[in-house]
């Protein structure tokens, strides 16, 4: 796989999850991604933004423009320093939540990537990368 | 502090959500909401979202909450106006929304938000009458 460009966003404030939204869309629009993909892979992107902002304590997103082999795609990695996920399975799952929401954020995004990683560890931190080929 | 507006139309209330909303101006729209209700007793609330390009979990569930706050307040909610592309996504992402009317757009929103009053009237109607509305379900 080859990045073909990329930069970074800081995930502070609820603002920032908006901006992350509104990049994300002008890189889907300019790899020329069809509407529901695109609306796909920014509602995931949001999900993620908001994982990052409300239990990571903020963190940063790096979007990618990828090729591999004939496909084109966008990457998006979040990164927190936050507390981490004891059990992933769990956290993965529909409907858990331990901060009030409707516990839809990592099950729902990685539904809506083609592809989806995950590395935690306790007391250290989170990334989530997920790819959306166009 | 920026706001979405909230416009009286008759006994309804019409919200028009035209920007990319962060989660505190969607939490403000949603307080602002009830108070609205309680302030005009309006029956009705048309919530038009045919201008947001994404409804995530958080947008989901403030939409929930409206519903079933103003439910509560004696307030029906109909959500008009979603994008195609929208809808498709929301089904992926696992976001249940039963708890909240849908219309295409405004016109058949407000058409079902009087239907359904009409329905709450006559189902709270003790007295059969004996017009044709007795007929209606």
């Amino acid at each position: 796989m080859t990045v073909q460009r990329s930069d970074k966003r800081l995930i502070r404030t609820s603002e920032d999850i908006v901006m992350v939204r509104q990049l994300v869309r002008e890189w889907a629009k300019t790899i020329g991604m069809n509407l529901v993909d695109q609306t796909k892979l920014i509602t995931a992107a949001s999900e993620l933004a908001r994982n990052t902002f409300d239990y990571g304590g903020g963190g940063v997103m790096l979007i990618e423009q990828v090729i591999d082999a004939m496909k084109i795609g966008l990457r998006l990695t979040f990164e927190d320093k936050g507390p981490g996920i004891d059990d992933v399975e769990q956290a993965i799952k529909d409907g858990y939540t331990t901060g009030g929401g409707m516990g839809l954020g990592l099950g729902g995004a990685r539904r809506l990537a083609n592809e989806f990683y995950i590395d935690t560890k306790p007391g250290e931190g989170t990334r989530v990368t997920i790819i959306r080929w166009k | 502090m920026e706001r979405i507006p909230i416009l009286k139309m008759g006994k309804f209330l019409l919200v028009t959500i035209q920007i990319d909303m962060h989660d505190r101006l969607a939490l403000s729209l949603q307080d602002d909401l009830t108070e609205m209700i309680v302030k005009t007793q309006a029956k009705g609330v048309l919530i038009d979202i045919s201008s947001l390009e994404i409804v995530d979990s958080f947008i989901g569930r403030m939409l929930n909450n409206i519903a079933s706050m103003s439910k509560v307040l004696d307030a029906l909610t109909v959500v008009v106006g979603m994008r195609p592309a929208v809808a498709i996504t929301m089904v992926e992402l696992g976001l249940d929304m039963k708890g909240v009317k849908t219309a295409l757009d405004m016109d058949r929103g407000i058409e079902l938000l009087e239907s359904m009053m009409d329905q709450e009237d006559s189902e709270s109607a003790q007295e059969p009458e004996s017009d044709n509305d007795s007929t209606k379900e």
